[in-house]
């Protein structure tokens, strides 16, 4: 019980420095005049003053926070900055129920990017502007910002930073101070933002496209200020620069640092998640071009390459933005894509899945146990580009294989018992724990989540949750252990 | 400032501790056991790199290239110099500070001068250990004797009994009894609690006092707060080590001393060695032997084994059958809390004695020597003064004037060989040596920061 007060008092500071990222929305309403400046000035103060109040009353029991505090801080600090994220939404728009205004905000802030809204194209600029600044926040992650900005996490931060950073090998540091390591992360990301607005800007969209289009590219949030997605733009320009993008930032940061650092692009070559990731990416969009023009979708390869190459790529990195409705395409293609999300972001990335180093280490492994059988006596080390891979990284890796497939098994259960299609659900459920979208069927390319019950919204708010902090953050705390003394 | 220490060991451990603790040090820790590093880095904010720490590709994954400060404490001498050497060659590391512990090695500066090893400092534990418990011997009744300013003034803590002049007394009296004797009361802990002193406060029975006094003046202040100790004659030591050894060696020509080692060839090779000690090979928690050679009138018993446990348990045994005062090495700090509290008289943790050593040479401005005490709570420190009025925050200034946090004492400043204590009026002047004592060392950077000057 003290631990979750002295969690509930970082919780409050960490409201107080999220009231912060209202600023952008709040600029926004002011200069577009859409008449959202109420709702958002509302829903400031609402943060801030949750915030300041939290952090008073449990002031009394501040303390250290202990390495287990950790999983309780980032899971209830989620859960609670989607509830005060989704304010706004609920208040601009009031068909909102709360289920769906906390699944949009959720949505946003996993950069899921799934969304309950339609008519997107005229909904106020600000909202639109809101729900990209979610993904941006949360595609990094809320909690390695607050350790960048705010010392107050002292000693536990190492423990914070592990339970939200994804990916299995989180012990390497690029700076001893886990708050310089956090601030040359968040400051990767921001430049990277930069040079993707301006990228954008050149293909042609305007500055406002370009900000919102370069939030939910750079964080992998997919989601778009049209129904149509980035179908609505035609263009192949754009196309060519969000894939671009895409890639970039389904890359580990800490890569892209280190590149930068040292000024040399040998870095990339020799990270081993980097090559696997591109030539997975690069091979499906050979496969599916040639699949996709042969079963006659397209007339031409060339046409079939360009839709292939965006959407592949787009599911691939978990991203979610669409050029087209492929969920009109042979069954096999999207699911070969939807196979793909689960395998193929790189850890530290703002992607989400299984994780590319993770997905390496079961290959190997599998091999190694055939191997073992032709050998029995074999010695038989895990290697990754040269490096061995400690066996407890490789249990560690098994049990999350576990528990995802498992987290999906039972949301994707509970999704048929609601009533739902088989194909829907499971598509449903895999591209939340993902953090992408869309699946297929009634979340299909073509559709929105707006069609769920409110249980299969709040199904798909779970999952979203579980699959951006990795599974084994959230699961913790439904262990009796975790609350034993 | 950006330090590498090669090796988590015992001293490797608590340099990161109290070095990473501090909000402007960056700590990279180098070692080969990856446990060791994985579980420590879970506990601290660090970054740890495995492999060997001489190796340059080793130094270079953990930033040896712009590191300012490089403090090599594995378990071997050689490794250490080869890496300082290998710091310097390499990455032209500015201090490079290296564990000797071979006397073989120390016992030859000129290897450690400008042309030769690229060692800036050597610091030997068992050499400081020894030393440290030397001066708790030569006051007995003293818990702690540390030395500043090329020991022209102690820096003393004991616990003040019923029977002293002063108990019971204000502090200000203590001009009154000792007109001659310049000494001054930086800290006073009453039942684990620091209290500021001033000229009003009382002291009381049992209360932890820390003074600063001319070396000259030292018995003489002691005795104001407890009856007085007889000086030591006779000292048992338990552990023919490397520090129980030397301490032997620096004993016995004015003490009687008796030296149990355990392990016979050990035992027959410092007797060798040894010219008036008694070297008994046996244990040291012999009951039968120890009361064979009449613990009931030792001065001093000293556990100074490898087992901590041993040295605990040897020592509570010796102050039961009536030595005087009973020392044990602990390396634990929770054990040496617990031991301090009663059974025994004097816990010495060697980490805490090396330690200032190290934060020495990572202070910012000219501090010259640094003593952590109460496990690394407090700190007294030595800072040289330098600047002019125009330019440092103390030079010119009374005492009065100085905005020192709260909890920090000036206690006393050495002006070439003159020892002035100080009072609300002393004037401070450039390159006076000024001590300092913290009570919270988390304002150590409020000190630093009245110390530097702008260039």
């Amino acid at each position: 019980m003290r631990s979750l007060l002295s969690v509930l008092n970082v919780i409050g500071s960490l409201l107080v420095m999220f009231s912060a990222a209202y600023l952008i929305p709040i600029a926004s309403a002011v200069l577009n005049r859409d008449g959202t400046l109420a709702a958002f000035c509302a829903a400031a103060a609402t943060s801030l003053g949750l915030g300041i109040a939290l952090y008073v009353i449990t002031l009394r029991f501040r303390q250290e926070l202990k390495p287990r505090d950790g999983y309780l801080l980032v899971t209830l600090g989620w859960t609670l900055i989607a509830a005060v994220a989704s304010i706004p939404l609920l208040l601009v728009l009031p068909q909102l129920s709360i289920t769906a205004g906390y699944f949009e905000a959720m949505s946003d802030l996993s950069t899921t990017g799934a969304t309950v809204l339609t008519g997107l194209d005229h909904l106020p600029p600000t909202i639109n502007l809101w729900r990209a600044t979610l993904c941006w926040v949360g595609g990094m992650g809320i909690i390695i910002l607050a350790v960048a900005i705010l010392p107050l996490l002292g000693v536990g931060g190492m423990q914070i930073y592990k339970a939200e950073t994804p990916g299995p090998v989180k012990d390497s540091k690029l700076k001893p101070r886990i708050m310089q390591t956090a601030r040359l992360l968040w400051l990767v990301y921001g430049g990277l933002t930069g040079v993707c607005v301006v990228a954008l800007m050149a293909a042609g969209m305007g500055f406002f496209d370009a900000l919102f289009h370069a939030f939910a590219t750079v964080s992998l949030g997919g989601i778009s200020t049209h129904d149509a997605n980035i179908g609505y733009y035609h263009s192949t320009a754009i196309e060519f620069v969000l894939i671009v993008f895409m890639l970039i930032a389904a890359m580990n940061f800490a890569t892209h640092y280190l590149a930068l650092r040292r000024g040399s692009l040998r870095i990339y070559v020799r990270d081993p998640e980097v090559q696997w990731l591109l030539i997975a990416v690069a091979a499906s969009t050979v496969m599916l071009t040639f699949y996709l023009a042969n079963q006659g979708v397209y007339p031409d390869l060339e046409t079939a390459f360009r839709y292939a190459s965006f959407n592949v790529v787009s599911m691939a990195t978990d991203c979610g933005f669409v050029s087209t409705d492929f969920g009109l395409w042979p069954l096999f293609a999207p699911m070969w894509m939807l196979l793909l999300s689960c395998l193929c972001a790189n850890t530290g990335s703002t992607g989400g899945g299984i994780k590319m180093f993770r997905t390496m280490v079961l290959i190997k492994q599998a091999s190694r146990e055939l191997f073992v059988l032709i050998h029995p006596q074999a010695e038989t080390p895990l290697r990754i580009s040269g490096a061995t891979i400690p066996n407890r990284i490789v249990f560690s890796v098994l049990a999350f294989l576990f528990l995802y497939l498992l987290s999906i098994v039972v949301l994707t259960l509970a999704m048929l018992l609601s009533g739902m299609d088989f194909i829907s659900a499971v598509t449903a459920v895999v591209v939340c724990i993902n953090n992408t979208h869309p699946g297929l069927g009634v979340v299909g390319p073509g559709a929105t989540f707006q069609s769920l019950s409110m249980l299969q919204t709040w199904i798909c708010t779970a999952a979203m949750l579980i699959g951006r902090l990795e599974v084994f953050s959230v699961l913790v705390l439904f262990t009796p252990a975790f609350w034993r003394k | 400032m950006k330090i590498v220490i090669l090796g988590a060991g015992q001293v490797g451990r608590t340099a990161a501790y109290h070095l990473s603790r501090e909000e402007a040090n960056e700590v990279t820790v180098v070692d080969t056991n990856e446990d060791l590093l994985r579980d420590l880095q879970d506990r601290l904010d660090i970054r740890t790199v495995a492999g060997n720490a001489s190796y340059p590709s080793v130094l270079e994954a953990a930033g040896a290239s712009d590191t300012d400060v490089l403090i090599a404490l594995t378990s071997s001498d050689e490794v250490n110099m080869m890496a300082c050497e290998v710091a310097y060659t390499l990455y032209r590391t500015p201090t490079k500070i290296a564990r000797i512990r071979s006397a073989e090695y120390t016992s030859h500066p000129s290897l450690f001068s400008d042309e030769a090893l690229s060692v800036d400092v050597w610091i030997s534990p068992e050499q400081l250990v020894t030393e440290y418990v030397e001066r708790l011997i030569q006051y007995p009744g003293a818990l702690q004797v540390l030395d500043f300013a090329g020991e022209r003034v102690r820096l003393v803590g004991l616990r003040a009994l019923e029977g002293g002049l002063l108990v019971g007394k204000t502090i200000s009296t203590l001009r009154e009894h000792l007109p001659k004797s310049e000494s001054r009361i930086v800290a006073i802990y009453r039942k684990g609690r620091n209290i500021h002193p001033e000229g009003s406060t009382v002291v009381e029975n049992g209360d932890e006092v820390f003074f600063l006094a001319a070396r000259d003046d030292i018995r003489r202040v002691m005795s104001e707060m407890r009856k007085g100790d007889a000086p030591v004659k006779r000292v048992v030591i338990a552990g023919g080590g490397n520090i129980g050894f030397r301490l032997a060696r620096a004993l016995e020509k004015h003490n009687q001393v008796k030296l149990i080692e355990r392990d016979p060839k050990r035992a027959r090779r410092i007797s060798e060695l040894l010219e008036n000690t008694i070297v008994l090979n046996g244990d040291a928690a012999d009951e039968d032997l120890l009361v064979e050679e009449n613990i009931d009138s030792a001065d001093v018993f000293a556990g100074l084994t490898n087992s901590e446990e041993a040295n605990i348990l040897s020592a509570m045994l010796a102050k039961r059958l009536g030595a005087n005062k009973v020392m044990a090495l602990i390396n634990k700090p929770s054990y040496a809390e617990l031991m301090e509290s009663g059974s025994i008289d004097v816990a010495i943790s060697p980490q805490t004695i090396t330690i200032g050593s190290l934060l020495a040479h990572v202070r910012r401005g000219d501090v010259v020597r640094v003593h952590s005490l109460r496990r690394g709570a407090a700190e007294a420190i030595e800072a040289i003064v330098h600047g002019d009025e125009r330019n440092s925050r103390v030079v010119g200034r009374r005492v009065e004037e100085i905005r020192l946090p709260d909890g920090a004492t000036l206690g006393a400043v050495v002006r070439g060989e003159q020892v002035i204590m100080a009072h609300h009026d002393t004037v401070i002047q450039t390159d006076d040596h000024v001590i300092l004592f913290l009570a919270d060392r988390r304002h150590v950077e409020q000190v630093e920061r009245l110390f530097t000057t702008p260039p």
